[in-house]
């Protein structure tokens, strides 16, 4: 099993580092807004129990931020180390899109940061509620530059190619390229959601105990409210993202789906569960609804939607793995949508809070919007492979000329590093979250 | 176009990268001065004088690599795969540290020293990699066409390990100075007398450094000592001297400000000499800065929002530092 070249070796190592980065951003993003909105309420209606749950959930969010930014930084500088064909090639575009979100993003909340979480004693109220707000706002600015750039590898144009160069013509039309909005509005969502998720299950893990205060019932209740109008609405954000994906990458699509081969006019099934077997082209053990998948991406049950076989086999990505994230992403998505209605039905028989197997659901979907995100992301980063910039680089093409050992060591030390070290921040969150919000007296972070 | 954009680029980068030493330098330091205080409380002041700033001046560093990607590619693929062992050695160091400043204060009595541990190897580390990647930088780089056409131990090099101890000393004199700033009582009595003994070390590494260079690289002689070159380059060397002697003088008086403000001049002056070498090449010796440079059309558009927000980042930045001005004592309670 240790045939790996050295590109499969970059790939799992930029795949682990990216998956490990991406979760403390997702919940970064959800909880910084959440933060700000808990401040601007305790400051407009002066009740207690904001202020309690802004204390509360900040000392999270300050390990959470703190492990965003080491474990980003990382990022900024493994796309030259192990990928300088990539940066050599097409740094014009992606280097002006992450210096834009350094300077409108990064600075924007590390500089407001310190103030959030140790200034309560240093500036008025206002001034505070001004300072998370800013981070909250740097937070969502990042995403719109990092998803520009990411979105234009998927859907690259507005360039030319000049000396086997990118030349960027149009900065308009390479940041807001087609697959942009969709990309943009279905993260930013799948980061609300993750922390919804997390901020629920906190509260759901603090009401099985018996812990049952005014505080924790807002908690549960807010994301319960989240939850119930978020996760339809991702769903539909997510059926425009994949007929965008389906104009622009429908190799993707096709392996999303399962569909090797377009038989007659038939109309093209929607496969629940399937083995799918690149080798033999075909699927094993499918169950299939006949027509769905025409439904869903042509709107129009007659409609074929393009095939693998269609395309060439060298430009398909692994379709088992597009195929499996994709699945895990939408069985966890209508699970959130269902605890969300199951939430708005017990409130109104006002057993929200006490209703025992609703807050074991909650309590095990904690972590149910970070690994719906993670899949997402995987659906979509594998699915554009073997391309690393759609039809243009070839993955093999951008990576570095390290050796196998090399990479060998340098993954397997990363490995390491960040199971340990996140292991213990994650085990530092829980230990917050397990004493749960305060009740008294005005506490100082940390 | 009349500007000459790379140019302009250029010195945005050499602006960062002088930030991010400064800033993180002195945030840096702390962690490398932490075998000279064993006491709990001392440690928890030093941590607590840099917690809320080592942020954003951190980010000073992604700076510096986001603009080398966006204004000169070839340059950040060439010089980052060159460099990606020790690279990836102060990324790694960077995490143990930069978690630290939160785990220090969420762990239990008994893993609280791994902590401090973490924060301490971190910083030297991450410091001791930074300078071996400047070392190796100055030393130069194989290039055939477009792409790196070294080993990847090529940056392993007498010279580049002495520059990792010799930013080690930098940014130990600025934490160092920090502290005379931040701190009260015995603490900053300590750090004067350290302080003293770092910038005759310094003063000493400098020399040696500046008479290194030029055997390593033998474009950088030439440079330095072809006439008139001499003459405009003979004030660097003076001024060093000088700003040495300002601070050991500083660091005998109870000025709090004073022997701050002359490290970050005599570091100032360190970098300037460095600039002189290799200029007018990013990476040296063969490739321009002209050379590496992306298209106009990058370089125009990331300019624009450089000149519009970069001011508006010290601005806010500044504020934030004059919210926390003021010495920070055991009772502070920030966590």
């Amino acid at each position: 099993m240790f045939d790996f070249d050295a590109t499969v070796l970059a790939r799992i190592q930029f795949a682990f580092t990216v998956s490990f980065h991406i979760i403390f951003p997702a919940i970064t993003i959800g909880l910084a807004t959440y933060l700000a909105v808990l401040e601007g309420l305790w400051l407009k209606t002066n009740n207690q129990i904001y202020q309690q749950l802004y204390q509360f959930w900040v000392k999270i969010f300050a390990i959470n931020f703190g492990m965003g930014v080491v474990s980003g930084i990382v990022m900024a500088y493994q796309f030259g180390t192990h990928w300088s064909g990539f940066s050599a090639f097409a740094g014009s575009v992606t280097g002006p899109l992450l210096t834009y979100e350094v300077l409108t993003a990064f600075f924007l909340e590390a500089g407001f940061l310190g103030v959030m979480l140790f200034g309560q004693n240093k500036v008025g109220k206002k001034l505070h509620f001004f300072a998370t707000c800013m981070v909250a706002t740097g937070t969502v600015i990042s995403t719109f530059w990092i998803l520009a750039s990411n979105s234009w590898m998927h859907t690259p144009q507005g360039f030319e190619i000049i000396d086997n160069r990118v030349v960027p013509i149009d900065w308009w039309q390479i940041v807001f390229n087609p697959s942009f909005p969709y990309r943009l509005t279905h993260m930013t969502v799948a980061a609300f959601l993750s922390s919804a998720f997390f901020v629920g299950a906190s509260a759901a893990w603090q009401l099985l105990k018996g812990n049952d205060t005014p505080a924790i019932r807002k908690m549960l209740s807010m994301a319960m409210w989240m939850a119930l109008i978020v996760a339809p609405l991702q769903a539909v954000i997510g059926d425009f993202h994949g007929l965008n994906t389906l104009e622009y990458q429908p190799v993707k699509i096709a392996a999303m789906e399962g569909h090797w081969r377009n038989e007659g006019n038939e109309p093209t099934p929607l496969i629940l569960f399937a083995m799918p077997d690149m080798d033999k082209q075909t699927n094993h053990f499918s169950l299939e609804i006949p027509g769905l998948a025409s439904l869903i991406l042509k709107h129009d049950i007659t409609k074929q939607v393009p095939a693998l076989t269609e395309f060439p086999a060298e430009d398909w990505p692994n379709v088992p793995l597009v195929f499996w994230s994709f699945r895990v992403m939408v069985g966890l998505g209508v699970l959130m949508i269902l605890a969300g209605v199951w939430s708005l039905y017990l409130r109104r028989k006002q057993t929200l809070y006490s209703n025992r197997l609703f807050l074991r659901l909650v309590l095990l979907l904690g972590p149910a919007g970070l690994i719906a995100t993670l899949a997402g992301w995987f659906t979509t980063e594998l699915g554009r492979q073997p391309w690393v910039i759609q039809g243009l680089m070839r993955t093999q093409d951008a990576v570095s000329s390290h050796s196998v050992t090399h990479l060998s060591l340098s993954l397997m030390m990363f490995v390491i590093c960040y199971f340990g070290i996140f292991g213990v921040g994650y085990r530092y969150m829980m230990r917050l979250i397990s004493k749960g919000p305060v009740s008294q007296g005005i506490e100082h972070h940390g | 176009m009349e500007f000459d954009l790379p140019l302009i680029w250029f010195g945005i980068i050499i602006f960062a990268t002088l930030m991010y030493i400064v800033m993180d330098g002195f945030d840096l330091g702390i962690g490398i001065l932490f075998p000279f205080i064993h006491d709990e409380d001392d440690r928890d002041v030093m941590v607590n004088t840099v917690a809320p700033v080592w942020d954003g001046n951190e980010t000073w560093l992604v700076l510096g690599g986001a603009s080398l990607l966006g204004a000169f590619p070839l340059a950040y693929a060439i010089v980052l795969e060159a460099l990606t062992i020790p690279l990836l050695i102060m990324l790694l160091a960077l995490i143990f540290r930069g978690v630290a400043f939160e785990f220090r204060f969420k762990s239990s009595a008994e893993t609280k020293p791994f902590w401090d541990k973490a924060f301490m190897f971190g910083s030297i580390i991450a410091t001791f990699a930074q300078g071996v990647v400047l070392g190796a930088f100055i030393s130069g780089v194989s290039v055939d066409g477009q792409r790196f056409s070294g080993s990847s131990f090529d940056w392993l090099s007498p010279f580049s390990l002495f520059c990792g101890f010799g930013l080690m000393l930098a940014y130990a004199l600025l934490g160092a100075t920090w502290l005379v700033k931040k701190c009260t009582g015995t603490l900053k009595t300590t750090m004067q007398q350290l302080a003293k003994v770092l910038a005759i070390c310094l003063l000493m590494t400098i020399g040696i450094v500046s008479l290194w260079t030029p055997f390593v690289q033998p474009n950088i002689a030439l440079r330095w000592f072809s006439l008139p070159n001499l003459f405009y380059f003979a004030p660097v060397p003076l001024l060093v001297l000088l700003c040495t002697k300002a601070l050991i003088r500083a660091l005998n008086t109870e000025d709090d400000y004073r022997p701050f403000l002359l490290t970050l001049a005599l570091i100032f002056l360190g970098f300037s000499g460095l600039g002189i070498s290799i200029w007018p090449h990013i990476i040296p010796p063969t490739i321009s800065l002209w050379q590496a440079a992306a298209p106009e059309s990058s370089l125009g558009f990331m300019l624009i929002g450089a000149l519009m927000i970069i001011p508006l980042i010290l601005a806010y930045t500044f504020w934030s530092y004059y919210v926390f001005r003021g010495k920070v004592t055991k009772d502070a309670g920030y966590h």
